[in-house]
């Protein structure tokens, strides 16, 4: 199967990125270097294309009660205009994905206005099949990870047709280019292009405005750690809202080098239903669960919190050389096996080798000197609770 | 993209590179691969004394992206180790043919060095 590319890949070729295969897409995963990269973010500004990222839209009288039922959070929580970040988890609690659900604003649907054939040349798919929902019904939008939003969208519809629910869903995943604005020149750069529109939406908020002339639902939200803004853009105008920001172009190393600083979960890397089956509890994100509402999972999660966790999500700092890797083990003095890493890297910020993984909640909390064995030699490591970084 | 290669050194296709004063060699790794590594940020050498040989595995440099093991393109003993680059590691990306050299080694056999590519025979492998 051929990869999915996102709009701006002829864009990003002739700025001589490096490309990488990430979750079906080839993506660009360097510009220029990933220190370059990372530091912008974190001092000034770097613009990232995310168009991997899935959007599904979910409307129609019962939509609130399917994505309730298909997410840990309290969805009726929501606003419009408001974000939440949320699990999908399978019967037995364990992630499947982690997404951020957008209620989308009352009134407006959210259609790209591109022009571009239905991915599967169906011109018979019509790009205005969200309703406006006159009616008053709320809307949504979830973003799943790279390479799940058919999954996601299957999943969307078998249990909407179980239960019987009158709910459209919509994968809309090649209709948007997905770009991220972040760090802590992100807002003026924002306003500039936008009249100032997108200095009215705050923190996890979302709305619909111009971004050099271009319609974008943009979002203040992100995956640094920094401020910022994420704009869903038409597909075909993604190269006039990317080329509106005159800010270091950055790729998806430097967008793991920022997430891992902070402490962020990576889908597929740091949980996966076939390598790495955790529960939210057990990936440091059981506060993204309402057990006081009805969804798949509920029911093993609610036993999983009143029994407890062998293990938890942690950070480790090495205090040796050496860079933590995925699949590291960590083991005490006497090397028994304490847990083992999912992430890491050297980070650019702190100049220290920084790693995220699954530890014994008993015999390896945060403050405990660690062992984490690279290439067979144990190298001494502190056991942290993330983000790395002051934020 | 064009890449350094300087015709005073011998190189393996693993993107490696020797050059001898006739009595010893040096090993380091090429504009290329630093380029292909990006920011290198750890590497582990071995020691004074300690035998080498020839494609086989003498240490491993690290970059925020990727491990990469090292081979070397000759057999002998370890007779220097460039202990800079522990503590900065960047000299890799800086002067990979020059202060980012990694390890001096005493051939065991001589024969060995006019067996690897030249700078033509390399450059042509990374075009």
């Amino acid at each position: 199967m051929g990869l999915r590319k996102p709009p701006l890949h002829a864009i990003h070729a002739d700025l001589d990125a490096s490309f990488t295969e990430f979750g079906g897409w080839e993506m660009p995963v360097e510009f220029d270097s990933i220190r370059t990269e990372h530091a912008a973010v974190r001092e000034s500004a770097g613009i990232f294309d995310v168009s991997h990222m899935g959007e599904l839209v979910v409307s129609g009288p019962d939509a609130t009660e399917l994505m309730g039922r298909l997410t840990t959070n309290d969805v009726t929580e929501l606003d419009a205009g408001d974000t939440q970040y949320a699990c999908i988890t399978d019967d037995e609690g364990v992630i499947l994905d982690d997404t951020m659900v957008f209620r989308l604003p009352d009134g407006v649907a959210l259609r790209s206005t591109s022009s571009r054939p239905a991915a599967d040349g169906d011109s018979s798919i019509s790009r205005t099949d969200t309703p406006t929902d006159s009616e008053g019904h709320p809307h949504y939008l979830f973003i799943p990870n790279a390479g799940h939003d058919a999954e996601m969208y299957t999943r969307w519809i078998e249990y909407r047709d179980e239960w019987d629910l009158d709910a459209t869903v919509r994968n809309a995943t090649e209709e948007w280019a997905m770009l991220a604005l972040q760090g802590p020149d992100a807002t003026d750069l924002a306003a500039a292009v936008t009249d100032g529109a997108t200095n009215d939406i705050d923190r996890f908020q979302a709305a619909f405005c111009d971004v050099a002339g271009v319609r974008c639902f943009t979002s203040r939200t992100g995956y640094t750690g920094e401020d910022g803004f994420e704009f869903l853009v038409p597909w075909d105008d993604a190269e006039t809202v990317w080329s509106a920001f005159d800010c270091q172009p950055c790729g998806l190393g430097a967008r793991d080098t920022l997430r891992l600083e902070m402490g962020f979960l990576l889908s597929g890397q740091d949980f996966d239903p076939a390598d790495e089956p955790r529960t939210p509890y057990e990936a440091g994100v059981g506060w993204t669960v309402d057990l006081d509402t009805e969804f798949v999972g509920r029911d093993a999660l609610e036993a999983v919190e009143r029994e407890g966790i062998d293990e938890r999500f942690r950070g480790v700092v090495l205090q040796q050389r050496g860079v933590p890797r995925h699949g590291y083990e960590v083991v005490d003095a006497d090397g028994e096996r304490l847990g083992h890493l999912t992430s890491g890297t050297m980070s650019p910020t702190l100049g220290e080798p920084i790693g995220l993984g699954y530890l014994s909640t008993e015999q390896a909390p945060p403050g405990t000197r660690v062992r984490v064995v690279v290439r067979g030699e144990p190298k001494q490591a502190n056991v942290v609770t993330p983000p790395f970084i002051d934020k | 993209m064009s890449f350094d290669v300087p015709t005073d050194r011998r190189y393996l296709e693993s993107h490696e590179w020797t050059t001898t004063d006739g009595d010893s060699v040096r090993i380091g790794i090429t504009d290329f691969a630093q380029d292909e590594l990006g920011d290198v940020v750890f590497v582990e050498l071995p020691a004074d004394g300690d035998e080498v040989t020839k494609e086989g595995e003498f240490g491993v440099v690290e970059s925020i992206k990727a491990v990469s093991d090292l081979v070397s393109p000759i057999s002998g003993t370890v007779v220097g180790v460039n202990e800079d680059l522990f503590d900065a590691p960047e000299l890799l990306n800086e002067d990979p043919y020059g202060d980012g050299w990694m390890i001096e080694v005493e051939p065991s056999d001589d024969g060995e060095f006019e067996d690897l590519l030249t700078a033509d025979e390399y450059r042509e492998q990374t075009e």
